[in-house]
């Protein structure tokens, strides 16, 4: 029988055998939501109506005997970075309140026309800047397997709406991990795509060299059914890389690693990392070996340098990209009562639409970009990116693909790192050389940290448009675990029982 | 000595066009402080020799056959503004009183 608790593929198969309906289907999410979602808060929108329409739609045309895309019917979660005709999006910013774009993304548009039923917005930090989604304007979002911690950040509202059954697909966007920390923090499985993979068109720039859009969902083969879906050269995207599109439903279900090379980034995994982190991500890698893979230790010296140049460079192109929000054409405006000029109303509705992660890091960038720092620290940090670049290239010859745990903890206390910006950003120490280096990265379960029962998550990362290739190690390691857990690892997530 | 002073925090607040309190201010150039000071190691490997990359893939100038396509009506685009006025978006004075 479907329930929510299956697999996005097992509900895809239900659907084209007319064992369920979509409307059937959606209603049981709309339910869950309903049922648990003011507990973890994953949701900032739902759109009831219009998922049922979108869910008859696709049951009307089945019954027909149209051709189907293979998600066709399938509920999905969309993170509130994306631009959706007629629906409020927020970016989780007070700067957008109340706003519904007159178009949709590009990403939107394939999902429509997939038959994808999107079930409504879920909530990030503003403008995507953050590890835990505590940033949002709009309250924090809860982890499933534990509320009084973070589902991860940015893509918190959408790795918890997975974990908490609310969805069994989501959207994300990852700028620095945003999608992979949450998929590491909640039990799930989150793909950021080669950069030019997937189109950035309607996703609300934060760091236009490093944003990219990407699957989360419960299993690998979820993700890599959805990352076919939303992938493609896009003539409104001039960074969209005109190519095919890696064949990543076939790698996943490939299951075998024989004859693969897997390389570990030695500086990914040393202090700073926790102790059942670390432990569950080496029986990954024995699981591995035991699929027949070789393992083989890599040097990425720059690594450590990566997340000082990612903080200068994603905030200065973050302090030219948010300039957008002067209150002029869309979101709010505020104190403009006929005596105020412009550029006063501008600097007020900044003041109050912008939270303070926003606020630091348009100063950092306007800093680092300013003439006299510019060389010092912007320029610096672009010759680190080159580095780090160096660096992939050189693992690349050595291994096929690359691993590390994703994240170095497990979920931390919602509040925890309320007054140390430092110590949050190193939550993202495994997960940033991949955007700065626009290559492919995945994060799946690897088990739960030993210390607190909670889950761990296992990183691989590709070279570029070789997204296929983390698909194919993921998938193998996947089954080898799921073998020796018996069952899903959320399947030991304590049941939400909802208000 | 401090790498940045509340003035320049000031300064930098007035360039980004956000007005700031006073407690905001103060605390932000603590943290501004503490930031630079973690994210200035990006000098020590950042040699003369190293070229800069300022994207992951070759970006180069992408163009079309210039020909009209349908577009966001007057309407749509002006759906989200704060406020308008005869299909225009209406902005507050930009000049000075004359």
């Amino acid at each position: 029988m479907t329930t929510i608790k299956s697999t996005a593929a097992q509900m895809a198969d239900a659907l084209a055998a007319g064992s369920i309906t979509s409307v059937e289907l959606t209603q049981q999410h709309l339910d869950q939501i309903e049922r648990v979602d003011s507990a973890v808060h994953a949701f900032l929108y739902v759109d009831k109506e219009g998922a049922l329409e979108q869910a008859n739609a696709v049951d009307v045309k089945r019954k027909q005997g149209d051709l189907l895309s293979p998600l066709a019917g399938v509920p999905l979660a969309l993170k509130d970075v994306m631009a959706q005709k007629g629906i409020p999006t927020t970016c989780g910013s007070k700067m957008l309140e109340g706003w519904r774009p007159p178009y949709d993304a590009t990403v939107v548009t394939k999902l429509k026309n997939a038959g994808v039923v999107i079930l409504g917005k879920t909530n990030m930090d503003e403008f995507a800047m953050g590890s835990s989604t505590e940033n949002s304007a709009y309250g924090p979002t809860h982890n499933p397997w534990d509320l009084t911690r973070i589902p991860g950040g940015s893509g918190g509202g959408s790795a918890a709406a997975i974990a908490a059954f609310e969805a069994p697909l989501a959207i994300g966007t990852d700028t620095g991990g945003s999608i992979r920390q949450p998929a590491a923090v909640t039990g799930t499985v989150g793909v950021k795509p080669t950069y030019g993979g997937v189109s950035r068109y309607g996703l609300i720039a934060f760091s236009s060299s490093l944003d990219q859009a990407g699957p989360c969902a419960r299993t690998v083969l979820d993700a890599a059914l959805l990352h076919e879906v939303i992938a493609g050269h896009d003539q409104r995207d001039s960074t969209s890389i005109n190519a095919p599109v890696p064949q990543v439903v076939k790698a996943a279900k490939k299951l075998d690693v024989k004859g693969l090379k897997i390389g570990v980034v030695k500086e990914l995994g040393g202090e700073g990392f926790q102790a059942g982190v670390l432990n569950r991500f080496h029986e990954s890698l024995d699981a591995l070996v035991e699929a027949g893979a070789e393992i083989v230790e890599v040097s990425c010296p720059t690594f450590d340098y990566a997340l000082a140049a990612y903080y200068l460079i994603a905030p200065s192109e973050c302090s030219s990209n948010l300039a957008r929000f002067d209150s002029m054409r869309y979101g709010i405006r505020i104190g403009d009562d006929g005596s105020r000029s412009a550029e006063e109303v501008m600097n007020l509705t900044r003041h109050e639409g912008f939270g303070p992660e926003v606020k630091r890091r348009i100063i950092l960038g306007t800093y680092a970009l300013s003439s006299g720092y510019y060389d010092a620290y912007y320029g610096s940090a672009q010759k680190v990116r080159t580095l780090l670049m160096r660096d992939f290239s050189a693992a690349f010859q050595l291994a096929d693909v690359l691993v590390s745990p994703t994240a170095p903890t497990t979920a931390f206390k919602i509040g925890q790192n309320d007054n140390d910006p430092l110590a949050m950003y190193l939550n993202d120490i495994a997960t940033i050389p991949v955007n700065m280096a626009g290559i492919g990265g995945m994060s799946l379960p690897s088990g739960l940290a030993d210390e607190d029962g909670l889950p761990a998550g296992f990183q691989i990362m590709s070279p570029a448009m070789k997204d296929d290739l983390m698909y194919q190690v993921g998938g193998t390691l996947e089954a080898a675990l799921l073998s020796r857990w018996g069952a899903p690892l959320l399947s030991q997530a304590p049941v939400l029982a909802g208000k | 000595m401090a790498a940045i002073s509340r003035d320049d925090v000031a300064h930098l607040a007035k360039l980004a066009r956000i007005d700031m309190s006073d407690v905001e201010l103060d605390h932000l150039a603590k943290e501004m402080d503490v930031i630079l000071g973690a994210v200035a190691r990006v000098q020590e490997v950042a040699g003369v020799d190293v070229p800069a990359t300022s994207h992951p893939i070759p970006v180069n100038n992408v163009f079309r056959v210039d020909v009209v396509k349908p577009s966001l009506t007057s309407q749509e685009a002006l759906s989200g503004a704060p406020a308008q006025s005869e299909d225009r978006f209406k902005v507050p004075q930009i000049l000075g009183e004359e």
